[in-house]
């Protein structure tokens, strides 16, 4: 059972999270100005990292607040939380 | 005919005869009942922004800043949902003159919002010294007064989402904000967990 | 037989006071209370306690703890469990158990025990009360730190309960005993007879407390038989000993053979000597405390073969002590049938020339220690081989965890407590608790040790072969089991465990890991380091299903959600159904009724007459803000911005990939405040999916959302009555067709209860949705069913609603879609805005394979037999016999499947492709074997002109 410190909350039960999908691969502003093909990269077509990676988390149970964490894929340790807005701090 | 004239029917009434039966058996270990009617209102703003003053005004209450922290005032409580969200909780009989204030108060204040949730949830009382103990056989929260300062918090409790929130210092316990349809399982949940307590299963409905 | 004759009068720790009656196969036998099941058996001369689980050997206890890979053995009563281990089996009056052949039996009733579990949170946990667990918990318990102490023992002392060593001046229990009192004192919370079995991401720790089972029939039924104890701690120290191993020599698995240091424990804390007459073999040191303090108890010690060739000081103090002390020699094989017999001396390397046979019917071996790095390795701690010790020893670990005493490799008592003592001081101070000054303690003094002698495997005399040289007793692994694997190329540890089974009994190679990878290394001329360790996982021991599950069983396996009306569909015979974790009223059976005459009833009353449905369970989410028309307009595909004040509209929600999410109806309440109502199972995820955009890429809208699901109960009044009962009841609303239109909300007193009275149709028929606050719905539906008895008002549950809805081609998001359907795939166009610039879902709408003719479209279909019923689910093809192409090619599949009383027929929704261009055409449905005709209808089976929406 991970610790996710929330934010907002601080740190509290994976349980309690959603996650969400990839962070920083946002809808495009104006779909319809891309191309299938590109349209398809956005919907599709996802960095499978091995390692870092930064994501969508909700607190669902808690605050309801959306937030990023980075976390590493290889043994799931979260390296980082930020707020949404919040630049992405540096992690090792 | 009026709205008060018509029966009310709460989410844990078939219970009370049962949480009476648990604080009897319990000797004193633990205190169960159902707290019903509570006006609830969400209040929605920007943390200090323009709205916040109105809406303690009309409140006669500061809204809690850090989050999992609550403010009394008289009979009035505010708890921090979100940073841009509170639950003020008050009683029973303030139900639409309080929300008609809020509502005026925050009129022309556009990213403010106000909703009526008295309906949304129901309040447990969980006291007496083992009530820590009693949650913590459902809920992965650290209620340890140490580590539960703030004094309220949304979590879960056997599986069901709940605000908790402490008595104070003073009386032992909690009161458990748990929404009306999960209210019957929470229930009968505290009732299956009391039974170390209370030596005998105090039967579900 | 004389009564325990195996029993000292005076030693142990065992309370001759309370002799308690047991049974093991049969046989009546008596014990103390103290004793475990081991221990009582050895009092009694009973040795083997089963058969092995491969090869049917007699196999006998061959430790003293949880560590035991022979003496499993099955609990008859109180109640039936199947591989307890004897050597941790706590001893009870009326106990009855038997002996296995190395599998038990599960009983197939119902456990009635309570199981049970609590959430911990400390700042330091300490794993292990022996010498450096209870140090460390002394050091750390007056710092103010939440002190947690687990072990698995009865009692605190761990290997100080079987050495009689003393701490302190003090016996070392009675000193564990006094720990524990100043531990408990100071506010720490010491756990017995608690495993902690599961060491997860962030200091999360399982460990199971066996709460009564040593009381036996006298266990109380409500407090829980075994509790699971969830700890989340900011520190953790694991002290949790080590574990003696034997060797691989030839018959190295008969009855009486046994690890020294359990010897030493029966002598000290049971007060049993297990045999008359033993051989000791030994790599190194400690043997020779036990060997001693045995003798002096009275067992008749033949030999003492020490493998090292100088064994050192403390061999020839035993020598001098009167000990047969061998040096070099090792054991070349045993003898005996059911039990051992005679014991096989020899010369290391010199087997042939000095072999001597030696009566024995005890066997005490120790082939060196291993530090219990389990948890430490579970935490996701690195090992390393230290030569030096021949141990894998912690080597740092991602969490907050440390190591002490024996567990990290420290052989000596001096050592461990004051190993003990600095870890549990080090570990509060880190977490901001200062511990103030450590203690030492005073203990015996102990000669310098000399190195042990790393041997593994014995070879047996003149190239006989490894075929009863076993490394796993539990699994019945011998060397020449690995011998194969090897020459069958394998090479890791990982890969030849799960060939020969190697450490997946129940003890999970506590014994024999080591000892499997030391004979691996030999056999592949590797060195252990190089080989290293299989990967350990929890549980370290095994945990019940019944612990794990708790109190999450039954009932309260998973939250049951009612609605405010629950108890009076309860009461009216309602039948119910799941929808999530909701229970709705499914149908309301009278008399003599099944399912499908109550539902034909219920359809019919919506139809003709007027009927009531509860419909509380949809979700309702407050959206407010000068932004929520965008907002919504965003959302779902078609226009809500343009939602007068007081109207409603139906809209239909896609994910970015075009596919229909959820549906349902939108109204606006006021300028600025909307009420969308969401699926019954998708409400959560509909207000996550809001959230979601809101705060992380729509942050300039100002807009709230607020759950009001549970705040709202929704009564549906249905039918071509339904305005007059209204009326009656609310005679300040006008409901005439124009006052109150379809479409519109009114705010409205019904039954004396302020309401929002929606007119929404689910049915096609005149209807009504009545929103009031929860508490107040069971007087309002009270209300309606006694001013609707005149007119027959029928209560209905969600089957006619589903009929009611089907025969209106009206689709269920979730049963007639499943995540790959567009919302013109269900014939929808109408819903999707041709106006908006953008809506989340609409770039994909013309993307090649979503706009393509031949998608799966929502048709109805007739069956042929107006009476036959198609199964949900059913497959449709187009020839009336199946080809032979391979796989079949499918047309499609029904969604959804009815009797109709208002079409007096059958039909069914059904995904089909190209389905629309297929109307009229007949396909067939395979179901079983047969393949049964079906026409191709439009979806809207009933009242298509839509005429009957306004009463």
């Amino acid at each position: 059972m991970l610790l996710i410190a929330c934010p907002w909350c601080g740190p509290r039960d994976e349980a309690e999270f959603h996650y969400g999908p990839e962070a920083h691969h946002d809808h495009p502003a104006d779909p319809a100005l891309l191309s299938d093909e590109e349209w398809g990269r956005y919907l599709f077509f996802h960095d499978n990292t091995h390692g870092p990676r930064a994501e969508r988390c909700c607190h669902s149970a808690g605050c309801r607040r959306w937030f990023h964490t980075v976390r590493d894929t290889a043994h799931h340790e979260i390296l980082a939380v930020h707020r949404i807005g919040e630049p992405k701090p540096e992690t090792a | 005919m009026t709205a008060e004239s018509v029966p009310r029917h709460s989410p844990l009434a078939h219970a009370a005869e049962h949480f009476r039966t648990v604080t009897r058996l319990s000797g004193g270990a633990l205190r169960l009942a159902e707290v019903p009617y509570l006006t609830q209102l969400t209040v929605r703003a920007e943390p200090g922004g323009p709205a916040v003053p109105g809406a303690e005004r009309a409140l006669g209450l500061r809204l809690p800043a850090e989050p999992n922290t609550l403010t009394r005032h008289g009979s009035r409580t505010a708890l921090w949902m979100g940073p841009d969200e509170w639950l003020v909780l008050a009683p029973p009989e303030e139900a639409g003159g309080l929300e008609d204030r809020l509502r005026e108060a925050l009129a022309d204040e556009e990213s403010a919002a106000v909703a009526d949730v008295s309906g949304q949830r129901t309040t447990v009382l969980v006291g007496g010294p083992a009530s820590q103990e009693l949650l913590a056989r459902g809920c992965a929260l650290d209620l340890h007064p140490r580590a539960f300062r703030g004094g309220c918090a949304q979590t879960t409790l056997a599986h069901a989402p709940v605000v908790l929130v402490a008595r104070g210092a003073q009386k032992p316990g909690f009161w458990v904000l748990v929404r009306s349809s999960y209210a019957g399982h929470l229930g009968a949940w505290l009732l299956d967990a009391a039974t170390e307590y209370t030596s005998v299963l105090v039967r579900e409905w | 037989m004389t009564s325990q004759p195996h029993r000292l009068p005076d030693r142990g720790r065992v309370d001759r006071a309370r002799p308690l009656d047991f049974v093991f196969d049969g046989t009546p036998l008596t014990g103390y209370r103290g004793d475990t099941l081991a221990s009582a058996l050895l009092a009694n001369g009973v040795h083997r306690t089963g058969r092995s689980v491969r090869l049917g050997r007699p196999r006998g206890i061959h430790t003293a703890g949880s560590e035991e890979p022979c003496a499993l053995v099955q609990v008859e009563s109180p109640f039936p469990e199947p591989l307890v281990p004897a050597t941790t089996l706590e001893l009870h009056e009326g106990l009855r158990a038997s002996s296995l052949a190395g599998r038990g039996r599960l009983s197939p009733d119902q456990d009635p025990a309570r199981y049970d579990t609590l959430h911990a949170h400390c700042d330091l946990l300490v794993v292990g009360a022996g010498p450096a667990g209870l140090a460390a918990a002394l050091a750390a318990a007056h710092s103010g730190a939440r002190v947690v102490l687990a072990d698995e023992q009865p009692e605190p002392g761990g290997s100080l309960l079987g050495t009689g060593e003393y701490v302190d001046g003090l016996p070392g229990a009675v000193w564990a005993a006094r720990a524990r009192t100043e531990i408990e004192a100071a506010g720490a919370r010491f756990l017995p007879r608690t495993t902690v079995s599961g060491y997860f991401d962030d200091n999360y720790l399982l460990a199971v407390e066996r709460r009564t089972a040593h009381l036996g029939d006298l266990a109380p039924a409500s407090v829980s038989r075994e509790r699971v104890w969830r700890i989340r701690a900011r520190r953790v120290l694991l002290a949790t000993g080590a574990h003696e191993r034997s060797l691989a020599f030839a018959d190295n698995d008969r009855p009486g053979i046994m690890l020294a240091g359990a010897a030493r424990a029966y002598l000290h804390r049971w007060g049993v000597l297990p045999g008359r007459r033993a051989v000791v073999l030994t790599t190194n040191d400690s043997a020779y405390a036990g060997a001693g303090e045995l003798a002096a108890a009275g067992l008749d010690i033949a030999a003492v073969l020490d493998a090292r060739p100088r064994p050192g000081r403390r061999a020839a103090r035993a020598a001098r002590a009167g000990l047969d002390v061998r040096a070099g020699q090792v054991v070349l094989g045993t003898g005996g049938e059911e039990h051992l017999s005679s014991v096989t001396a020899a010369v290391r390397g010199d087997a042939d020339r000095t072999a001597q046979d030696l009566d024995a019917d005890l066997l005490l071996v120790s082939g060196g220690w291993s530090p219990a790095v389990h948890l430490y390795s579970q935490s996701g701690g690195r090992l390393r081989f230290d030569e030096g010790l021949g141990a894998f020893l912690p080597a740092g670990s991602r969490q907050r965890v440390e190591s002490a005493g024996a567990a990290r490799g420290i052989g000596n008592l001096a050592g461990c407590l004051a190993d003990g003592a600095a870890a549990g001081r080090r570990l509060v101070e880190a977490e901001g608790f200062p511990a103030g000054r450590t203690a030492s303690y005073a203990t015996e003094p102990e000669e310098a040790e000399t190195p042990p002698v790393h041997l593994y495997v014995v070879p047996g005399r003149g190239g006989s072969g490894h075929a009863r040289h076993f490394v796993d007793l539990a699994r019945d692994v011998t060397v020449a089991d690995l011998g194969r694997a090897t020459r069958a190329g394998l090479r890791s540890v990982e890969h030849i465990k799960r060939h020969t089974t190697a450490g997946t009994g129940r003890d999970q190679g506590r014994t024999s890991a080591l000892l499997t990878t030391g004979a691996l290394a030999q056999l592949l001329g590797a060195e252990v380091g190089e080989l290293g360790t299989t990967t350990f996982r929890a549980p370290y021991h095994p945990v019940s299903m019944a612990a794990l599950a708790g109190r999450d069983r039954g009932r309260l396996f998973d939250p049951v959600r009612v609605t405010p009306l629950h108890a009076w569909h309860t009461a009216h015979g309602a039948a119910f159904e799941n929808v999530g974790q909701w229970k709705r009223a499914w149908y309301y059976p009278r008399e003599g009724e099944d399912m499908a005459a109550a539902v034909e009833r219920e359809c019919r009353a919506a139809r003709t007459g007027v009927a009531l449905m509860d419909a509380s369970t949809l979700g309702k989410i407050d959206v407010q803000g000068p932004d929520a028309g965008v907002f919504l307009d965003r959302l779902y595909t078609n226009m809500m911005s343009t939602l007068k004040v007081g109207r409603i509209r139906y809209g239909v929600m896609c994910r970015a990939d075009g596919m229909v999410f959820d549906d349902g109806t939108v109204l606006r309440a006021g300028p600025d405040r909307f009420l969308a109502t969401t699926t019954t199972g998708n409400a959560a995820a509909v207000l996550d999916w809001m959230e979601q955009w809101l705060q992380t890429e729509w942050t300039d809208l100002r807009v709230r959302c607020t759950s009001v699901t549970d705040h709202w109960a929704t009564l549906a009044l249905v039918g071509p009555a339904s305005r007059a009962l209204l009326a009656g009841l609310a005679p300040d609303l006008a409901v005439d067709n124009d006052s109150f239109p379809f479409m519109s909300l009114r705010d409205a007193v019904v039954a004396g209860v302020r309401a929002r009275v929606c007119r929404i149709s689910f049915s096609g028929e005149l209807a009504y949705e009545i929103n009031v606050r929860s508490w107040e719905a069971p007087a309002v539906w009270e209300s309606l069913y006694e001013a609707g008895r005149p007119l027959d008002l029928t209560p209905y549950g969600t089957e006619t609603m589903h009929v009611l809805r089907a025969e209106k081609g009206y689709p269920i998001i979730g049963q007639d879609t499943d995540g790959t359907v567009t919302p013109q795939d269900l014939g929808m166009s109408w819903v999707v805005s041709k106006k908006k610039a953008d809506f989340l879902g609409r770039r994909s709408h013309s993307r090649a394979d979503t706009s393509r003719a031949d998608r799966p479209q929502l048709v109805a279909l007739l069956p042929a037999d107006p009476h036959f019923l198609l199964p949900e689910g059913t497959q449709l093809v187009a020839e009336d016999t199946l080809p032979a192409e391979r796989p079949v090619p499918m047309l499609g599949n029904v969604t959804s499947s009815y009797r109709s009383a208002a079409l007096d027929r059958t039909f069914a929704l059904a995904l089909v492709k190209g389905g629309r261009e297929r109307t009229g055409q007949l396909l067939y449905a395979r179901t079983g074997e047969a393949l049964v005709p079906v026409t191709v209808a439009h979806p809207v089976l009933y009242d298509p002109e839509g005429e009957r929406r306004d009463g």
